[in-house]
């Protein structure tokens, strides 16, 4: 009988630091699906954020680069400005990606440094213990918004991929899910496109993958894919933005 | 080559071009900008990369990148931009990888002002960001060694996999002089280029296992283990790589040390002292870190005359501390210095010395 799933060669076969119920090791697997497909394994160079997936670089079989928190898209623009012929990839969360490395984000874009992102957006800080991300939804309780985020106090959830699609130097932006099978195969297709997108130099590409965290949201891994369902999405609609 | 006349920052741009070296990044600030000026106009030129980046904390993070993937990189800035870079240094000595880092300093502490100072000699020579790590610190005093000490730097980052901090000021940014260029013998980065003297770069995994670059290490015991492992190569450049110019102080009553510009200008205070028959010497540190501890005892052997050392800097004593844990009370110690614009003059270290003899 022929064997039709197989670990992917770019994903290391261990076990995962990521809680039960995450999100992260779905779209670890599918990068390294990606990256195998596109037969550029050889070719990556991989720049992990600070947050839950500060190792991501110990589940994938291929070079990566640490970043300080936030600056994932600096460390990244100077790989790939002395490495054009590689292919450079950030992995980053809300907080990496949206709130301290807000700068090093819109600029990186803006610049059209042609280069891949992958965001997750979890509406919270997970590593370091269920804060406040810039993007949690109004209302939800986190450890620092403990009677719920409030629009008067903390602002409102931000959508960089909406103000990244703004920028001229920006290819490709899609936010996808990671709520059934279905979404995961979307995010799959999205995550290939902004590979392809680098290889065909086309500038800067992101995909925003809403991923849940049950840990912080305080819910069982199902209900937190149903909360992801029936609430975050209604904030962040998912598609293509650019 | 003959000689070129150039200012101080040119000569630390030209010598990182000269040292092979094809990434810059670098924000806007004064009293350096002839350095990126000068890096935007050049790197095009010669297949090189400039980028002026959205801040500081951008810039020394993209020459991590650059780093990371086996390209001598630097970043300049001034005092309050190098602030911002400390976070990107700590990262960059943590994760073991080369990088020049300028600091053309002007007087603090905050916004401060633009003139020459040397203040920010504890944040270069004792770490300047979070964790037990130490820069190799190089403080040149003429253009020409501005320009020699940027091919040094650039030696000494790659030999010991460690970030050097070339510590200037903005006097000695902004002067023009006449120097000398010349080449060292590599090879120029370029892009197709897979650094062979660099294993650990990370070029993609081509016939071989992959690479990381990284500072993290979360397992209990392994950041002690590479703590320690730093320590001891930090030990072996405290061994190899003391640099000072030392002239008169065999003899001298009284040796004057001072670094950078006011090495230069305390020069000219001995000159004139001479004239007035007072023995005094110079010591000179070239390198800050490590610390030119072994001329000073040295000295302590062969100089049977000697009665006082007189520190002078721009700062209100910084380097003093320094020269205080060399010297141990074995000789007073005094000190001269000024800071917030004021540069101490020729007049002002012969006054004091004369106070002292």
């Amino acid at each position: 009988m022929e064997k039709i799933y197989n670990l992917p060669e770019s994903l290391i076969d261990v076990s995962t630091h990521y809680c039960p119920g995450c999100g992260h090791g779905i779209v670890h697997r599918i990068i390294c699906e990606v990256i195998d497909e596109l037969n550029i394994r050889q070719k990556i160079i991989g720049v992990a954020p600070i947050g839950c997936a500060v190792i991501a670089y110990k589940y994938w079989d291929f070079d990566c680069c640490e970043a300080a928190h936030g600056r994932a898209l600096a460390v990244a623009t100077g790989i790939k400005r002395v490495r054009p012929a590689n292919i450079v990839f950030t992995y980053q969360g809300d907080g990496d990606l949206a709130a301290i490395g807000c700068a090093e984000t819109i600029h990186a874009a803006n610049r059209g440094e042609n280069l891949t992102t992958i965001f997750i957006n979890n509406a919270i800080y997970g590593m370091t213990g269920g804060q406040m991300a810039p993007t949690t939804l109004l209302t939800q309780k986190t450890a620092t918004t403990p009677a719920g985020r409030d629009a008067k106090l903390e602002g409102y959830p931000l959508k960089i991929s909406e103000l990244l699609a703004q920028l001229e130097g920006v290819a490709y932006i899609e936010r996808t899910s990671t709520d059934s099978p279905k979404a995961v195969l979307i995010t799959k297709k999205a995550i290939k496109e902004a590979f392809q997108n680098q290889i065909d130099g086309k500038g800067f590409s992101m995909v925003e993958v809403l991923s849940p965290c049950p840990t912080y949201w305080g819910l069982k891994p199902v209900d937190a894919v149903k909360w992801m369902r029936e609430v975050m999405i209604k904030e962040f609609p998912l598609g293509r933005i650019k | 080559m003959g000689k070129i006349l150039i200012n101080g920052n040119e000569a630390i741009a030209e010598g990182a071009i000269r040292a092979g070296c094809r990434f810059f990044a670098g924000y806007p600030i004064t009293p350096q900008n002839e350095i990126p000026a000068y890096m935007a106009k050049r790197m095009p030129e010669i297949g090189g990369v400039f980028i002026q980046p959205e801040s500081e904390l951008a810039a020394i993070s993209m020459v991590m990148g650059a780093s990371a993937s086996g390209f001598r990189a630097i970043t300049t800035s001034s005092s309050p931009g190098v602030s911002l870079k400390q976070e990107g240094i700590s990262y960059i000595a943590g994760a073991q990888l080369p990088a020049v880092i300028v600091n053309i300093m002007r007087a603090g502490p905050g916004l401060g002002n633009i003139w020459p100072a040397q203040s920010d000699y504890f944040q270069a020579t004792k770490g300047g960001g979070h964790g037990d790590y130490r820069n190799i610190v190089l403080a040149p005093s003429t253009v020409q060694e501005a320009f020699d000490l940027t091919l040094l730097a650039f030696e000494l980052a790659d030999i010991y996999r460690n970030p050097v901090m070339i510590l200037g000021d903005g006097m000695l940014g902004q002067m023009m002089e006449p120097i000398t260029i010349s080449d060292i013998k590599r090879k120029p980065d370029s892009k197709d280029m897979v650094p062979l003297d660099k294993p650990w770069a990370l070029t993609g995994c081509r016939n071989r296992k992959l690479n990381l670059v990284a500072s993290f290490r979360m397992r209990e015991g392994e950041m002690e283990k590479r703590n320690l492992e730093l320590q001891a190569h930090y030990k072996e450049i405290v061994r190899k790589e003391q640099r000072y110019e030392a002239f008169n102080e065999k003899e001298a009553e009284i040796i004057i040390v001072a670094y950078g510009t006011m090495g230069r200008i305390a020069k000219g205070a001995i000159k004139r002292l001479e004239a007035d028959n007072k023995k005094v010497g110079l010591i000179r540190p070239i390198g800050l870190w490590p610390f030119c501890k072994d001329v000073f005892t040295k000295l302590f052997k062969d100089n049977a005359t000697l009665k006082k050392i007189l520190v002078v800097e721009m700062s209100y004593g910084q380097m003093l501390e320094d020269v205080e844990l060399t010297v141990l009370g074995r000789y007073p110690v005094e000190f001269f210095g000024r800071s917030g614009g004021g540069v101490p003059t020729e007049e002002e270290i012969v006054k004091k010395v004369l106070e002292l003899y």
